[in-house]
């Protein structure tokens, strides 16, 4: 079961997506979130679809892949699904009791499942189609004007690149660890959630045990090999831009902007409707 | 009551582009009573086939039998199946999460359903079997030596009172007295207990010393099952397979070839030593 947490995991295989700049897949998934933030209208969300679905076709990683990194969110989905479907005001569509279900909250809760899910799927497309050290690359290079204010980019990226590469090794651990209470008469199924939570004890401490080990460990490897500080640090591959980057940017561009546009119409010409009104005092 | 496997399969990352047949049509039947060792290189299909008999990993296809039952039957009761075969992992020490020795110990018998007192009666009986200090009973099990952390991990499981016990690597990362000692002790266990031994290793020293059935794997498969005699007489497959054979039998072997009249068949260095003594005053 620890095995279904895609976030995070890298899949092995040859794309155009895995071959792309770390850096465009990273901008161009904070542009696609908000992007999916600023629709309003039904057009929006088919061109992020269409989008969505596009690039999971080329990065040729299984449809069934991706939708396995849904199942840790299912529960939030819900839960936002239900608070807006009830406690959203507007045009009544059923009422009974002390619930009422409006147009408004049915229409904000579909948006909020296609927005969380195409934001999971948009960012597990990111971190499947590229490797732990490309990504902390990307990061450390895209964000590199952030030396001017003092961050210390080459540091915040070798310890992003350390815990990423510790998810694996530390699910694997918890994975062990569990097999071997469960060897022991371990029971992490059954009960109410206190009597769950309370069998995980065994599991979190031997975890949480070998974490510290392990960055100690680490810290020892890393002094002995004369590690001081990330700032200045050479590359034996550096990233560099190539031909593929570039249309990858312009075609991600296209997309933002004609998607913002389209996915936000309503309210730009509903503005300019209610100005008119304003200003001539009939309607348009 | 044996266990038997049936048909093994057992196929990781089915759904992706690189699956790993990890065991490949693996029959074996393990009566009560034996001292066997596994053996194969690293990747050989070995910590997968351990946890196959305990249900802790459930066959791709095929299908595993305790007692004349299918453990991958719905209503199989697995938690029975663990208090009869005892799996202790490879570094078992890493495991313990308990405050002191005695509590982590107690911990197998509690979740078979033991009262406290036979709990107690239990694990008191397993620490001294694997002859644990008295005096550390009750001291944090991070006051213990390597040696004695993996006494306390292995008295955990044996405290269930398995009638199968199966070891994972129980000598890694111990110096020499120390692995003397804990095979000495597994050996005392199937002496005096009756329990059957499963050991598994990839050190060819350990195991010929004193199982009576080798089981070789080898990419998944069974290569050999069979007395130590007659699994050591393979030695030129053995060493394809990147095994070694026992250090007398090599030596042994070698001066054979040399013309010298020793028995060939010889498992310890105490008979290598005899045989070549012999060979040395007959020729006199």
């Amino acid at each position: 079961m620890i095995r279904d947490i895609t976030i995070g995991q890298y899949y092995q295989t040859k794309s155009v997506i895995h071959r792309l700049d770390p850096r465009v897949k990273l901008l161009g998934t904070l542009l696609f979130i908000i992007a999916l933030f600023t629709y309003n209208n039904p057009v929006g969300y088919i061109i992020g679809i269409i989008f969505l679905c596009t690039v999971i076709k080329l990065s040729h990683v299984p449809f069934k892949f991706i939708t396995k990194g849904l199942k840790g969110i299912i529960l939030i989905l819900c839960f936002t699904v239900l608070i807006n479907l009830f406690l959203t005001p507007g045009t009544p569509i059923i009422a009974f009791w002390k619930i009422t279900i409006t147009y408004e909250g049915l229409a904000v809760a579909f948006s909020m499942i296609l927005r969380l899910t195409m934001l999971i799927m948009g960012s597990s497309i990111v971190t499947l189609t590229t490797t732990p050290n490309n990504l902390t690359d990307g990061l450390e290079k895209g964000m590199g004007f952030m030396k001017i204010f003092r961050v210390p980019v080459g540091d915040v990226a070798m310890m992003m690149s350390i815990a990423l590469r510790f998810i694996p090794i530390l699910l694997e651990e918890t994975d062990r660890i569990m097999k071997a209470q469960l060897a022991r008469g371990a029971d992490f199924e059954s009960g109410n959630i206190v009597k769950k939570a309370k069998a995980l004890v065994p599991v979190l401490v031997p975890l949480f045990v070998s974490a510290f080990r392990r960055a100690g460990d680490l810290a020892m490897a890393m002094e002995a090999r004369c590690y001081r500080g990330g700032d200045g640090r050479t590359k034996m591959k550096p990233l560099v831009y190539k031909k593929r980057d570039a249309i990858a940017y312009i075609i991600l561009f296209t997309f933002v902007i004609v998607s913002i546009w389209l996915g936000r119409w309503s309210v730009i010409t509903d503005f300019f409707r209610s100005i008119y009104m304003n200003l001539f005092g009939c309607p348009l | 009551m044996p266990l038997i496997l049936d048909h093994v399969c057992q196929i990781y990352n089915a759904d992706t582009e690189t699956p790993v047949k990890a065991l490949d049509d693996v029959n074996l039947v393990i009566p009560e009573g034996q001292f066997i060792g596994v053996i194969g290189h690293t990747g050989s299909g070995k910590s997968t086939l351990i946890q196959h008999m305990n249900g802790l990993i459930l066959p791709t296809s095929g299908s595993v039998y305790f007692n004349g039952r299918d453990i991958t039957d719905k209503d199989f009761d697995k938690k029975e199946l663990r208090k009869h075969v005892g799996l202790v992992f490879q570094y078992p020490e890493h495991q313990l999460f308990e405050t002191d020795v005695f509590e982590d110990v107690c911990f197998g018998p509690k979740n078979m359903g033991m009262s406290k007192k036979e709990t107690e009666l239990a694990a008191f009986e397993a620490l001294r079997k694997v002859s644990f200090p008295e005096d550390l009973y009750y001291a944090s099990v991070f006051e213990l030596s390597g040696g004695q952390k993996r006494r306390a991990a292995i008295a955990g499981v044996l405290a269930m009172k398995p009638d199968f016990l199966i070891l994972d690597e129980p000598t890694a990362g111990l110096d020499p007295v120390g692995r003397c000692e804990i095979l000495d002790m597994v050996s005392e266990l199937h002496r005096s207990a009756g329990i059957t031994i499963i050991l598994v290793s990839h050190s060819m020293e350990d195991v010929a010393m004193y199982v009576e059935r080798v089981i070789v794997m080898d990419k998944g498969r069974v290569a050999y099952d069979d007395v130590p005699r007659e699994v050591f007489s393979h030695s030129e497959e053995l060493e394809q397979m990147g095994l070694a054979i026992p250090e007398p039998a090599k030596i042994t072997r070698e001066l054979l070839k040399r013309g010298f009249d020793v028995d060939p068949g010889v498992l310890t260095s105490s008979e290598a030593a005899d045989s070549i003594y012999k060979a040395l005053t007959k020729n006199r």
